[in-house]
């Protein structure tokens, strides 16, 4: 009991006593706010060019930074109390992969940009995610779980293998994300099973969500020129190689959700480019309106 | 009622007011006035209704933090706001109600929320200033909670009351970076402070005269402190604080009295709290539609769930 009057009397002898203990730096942990990782900053590995390896970093980085903003978009629009926890769980673990990635490829580049630099000061044919990480899901249960468990179940794949990158800072964001995304992964499973083999209707839904998902699968599965130059040095991996493993996920689950794989066409490319090359989906530009905004009212402002 | 069961009900309530009177806590099987119970459920529904609501206007500008770090800072703080709104229906429903009601009633405005969530947030200081001022009168309000009567209340409310200063503490941080950055940061900054001091200090409710419910509260050992004591608390916790950020708190009879040892302060415009209050805010239709829209579009989610569960179940007796 005593100990609840205590932490009310330490609020109340604030500023002039204990001035550090309110303005805190960087190491908030307890709200997923982390140090900077000490892999950031670790030198480019032999035989890659720094260039190159900024480059996937914000491939990486960009596919969490705007998949974590479109789940973000489900703040307190959730169905039930227990999807706010789970989805903004999942938007902050991915927001937590898109900060290291984006500040590693903003170390290895040298150009002084921070991940700040990278997120706000880009525009959209600087972004190098893929398409599926980009739609809106409109706030359709159905569809943001269709997107999940396609995203989460190939970025699983991609992280696994990322383990053993020879970039120190990728394969340290990969053994945790791993972690991350096997859960994020579950819970886009329970979650298709259950609208799957729901009722009629969460059944319909679940279907349309996943036709209107899955003509973005294919680009998942594209091998970049970039990559391919990575994967010779032991960067990167390649993509395509996560085809079948994901492929298998995706019907296993769909079976058992008495769902059917999609029969429809993949969206193509734009001269080649899609994604990766920074040819995006209308849909970007919308995204990074908002998300830009405030940041470039106020250019060279701290926050 | 026999005489033995009029014996038996003296004897359960001569337990209760001794469990009070001994400041020891009240547990959901023991037995309590129906009063005490109708109480403790209203004021924790609206406490949770509070949770929920709040995130709102914070979510109003999770899309545009304007940093990574902030984004991630103001998302962890909407998470813990919903895991907040959980924990209390969980207290409300060992008290025999289940959170679906409480639900129903929240989207039909039979129940209330703070009416501090009927203000709008207008720029990224109301950030920093819903968790100084906002959640710093919270935490006056909640810290003495800690010590309510009721278990299940009090144990949920130790929990949430670290959390809150946390989040007093971060929005407090975001002030501060505020106030040592651009002339404009500053500015909005002072704007968001002269919008919410006077609603933050509406959260503690009426002034003791005007306040019916608080003798009876207090006498259960539910509420700990009136209203102007908490108020008075929350001025002379402030006052430095906004000292240190240099703004300017919007009230010209605020100073220093040396024979109460406390600030003198002014009156709230209780006009405008009544008029919050009876649905009348800047934001009651828009925060009760919103609201009552993500349970709506979220009822074929909920019936699918339900619908699952029950295939589960029944596929496993089949295998039993």
């Amino acid at each position: 009991m005593n100990g609840h009057l205590d932490a009310y009397q330490s609020l109340a002898e604030t500023v002039d006593r204990d001035e550090p203990r309110w303005a805190f730096g960087s190491s908030v942990t307890a709200s997923g706010i982390v140090d900077t990782p000490v892999e950031i900053m670790m030198p480019v590995p032999t035989g890659a060019v720094p260039g190159d390896l900024a480059g996937y970093c914000q491939m990486l980085g960009d596919d969490a930074l705007v998949c974590g903003h479109r789940v973000s978009e489900w703040v307190s629009n959730a169905p039930e109390l227990e999807e706010e926890v789970a989805l903004a769980n999942i938007a902050l673990d991915l927001l937590g992969q898109a900060r290291a990635l984006l500040a590693r490829g903003g170390f290895v580049e040298g150009a002084g940009r921070d991940e700040d630099a990278l997120a706000f000061w880009r525009d959209q044919a600087q972004f190098r995610n893929v398409a599926l990480a980009e739609l809106s899901d409109r706030l359709d249960f159905a569809h943001a779980v269709a997107r999940l468990l396609v995203f989460s179940s190939w970025r699983f794949a991609i992280m696994r293998r990322l383990r053993n990158s020879t970039d120190p800072a990728i394969a340290a964001v990969a053994v945790t994300a791993g972690k991350e995304l096997a859960y994020h992964r579950d819970y886009a499973v329970r979650w298709t099973l259950r609208l799957g083999d729901g009722t009629e209707e969460s059944h319909r839904r679940m279907q349309a969500a996943l036709d209107a998902v899955w003509p973005y699968v294919e680009e998942l599965f594209r091998t970049s020129e970039l990559e391919r130059r990575l994967i010779q040095v032991g960067v990167a991996i390649d993509p395509s190689e996560t085809r079948t493993e994901v492929s298998a996920v995706l019907d296993e689950v769909l079976a058992a959700a008495t769902l059917s794989r999609p029969a429809v066409l993949a969206v193509g490319t734009l001269a080649g480019r899609g994604g990766r090359q920074g040819v995006h989906t209308e849909a970007l530009g919308h995204l990074l309106a908002e998300m830009q905004s405030l940041a470039r009212q106020h250019p060279g402002a701290t926050w | 009622m026999s005489v033995t069961e009029q014996s038996q009900a003296w004897e359960l309530a001569a337990d209760f007011e001794r469990t009070i009177a001994a400041d020891q806590r009240i547990e959901p099987r023991d037995w309590m006035p129906a009063a005490y119970r109708a109480t403790l459920i209203r004021q924790i529904a609206q406490h949770a209704h509070s949770e929920i609501i709040g995130m709102q206007p914070e979510g109003n500008w999770l899309l545009r933090a304007p940093s990574l770090r902030r984004k991630t800072i103001l998302l962890a703080k909407v998470q813990d706001e919903a895991g907040h709104g959980l924990y209390l229906y969980a207290a409300a429903e060992t008290l025999g109600i289940d959170r679906t009601e409480l639900t129903e009633r929240l989207i039909t405005g039979r129940q209330k929320y703070s009416s501090i969530f009927n203000y709008p947030a207008l720029s990224y200081a109301d950030i920093g200033v819903i968790g100084w001022l906002v959640d710093g009168a919270a935490i006056c309000n909640q810290v003495p909670l800690c010590r309510c009567s009721y278990g299940p209340y009090a144990r949920a409310m130790v929990r949430i009351c670290k959390e809150e200063s946390f989040h007093q503490r971060q929005g407090f941080e975001l002030l501060l970076t505020m106030a040592n950055g651009t002339d404009e940061q500053r500015a909005m900054l002072q704007e968001s402070v002269d919008r919410w001091w006077w609603p933050s200090l509406m959260m503690f409710g009426p002034p003791d005269v005007d306040s019916p419910n608080t003798r009876q509260s207090m006498a259960w050992g539910i509420k700990r402190h009136t209203n102007d004591e908490l108020r008075q608390r929350f001025v002379d916790m402030t006052v430095p604080q906004a000292a240190a950020l240099g703004v300017t708190l919007p009230d010209p009879a605020l100073r220093w009295n040396e024979e109460r040892q406390a600030h003198d302060f002014g009156e709230p415009d209780w006009r405008e709290f009544a008029a919050v209050i009876s649905g009348a805010g800047p934001c009651n239709a828009q925060r009760l539609a919103h609201r009552r829209r993500a349970h709506e579009n979220g009822a074929w989610v909920r019936e699918a769930a339900t619908a699952y569960a029950a295939k589960q179940r029944a596929r496993l007796a089949g295998q039993g």
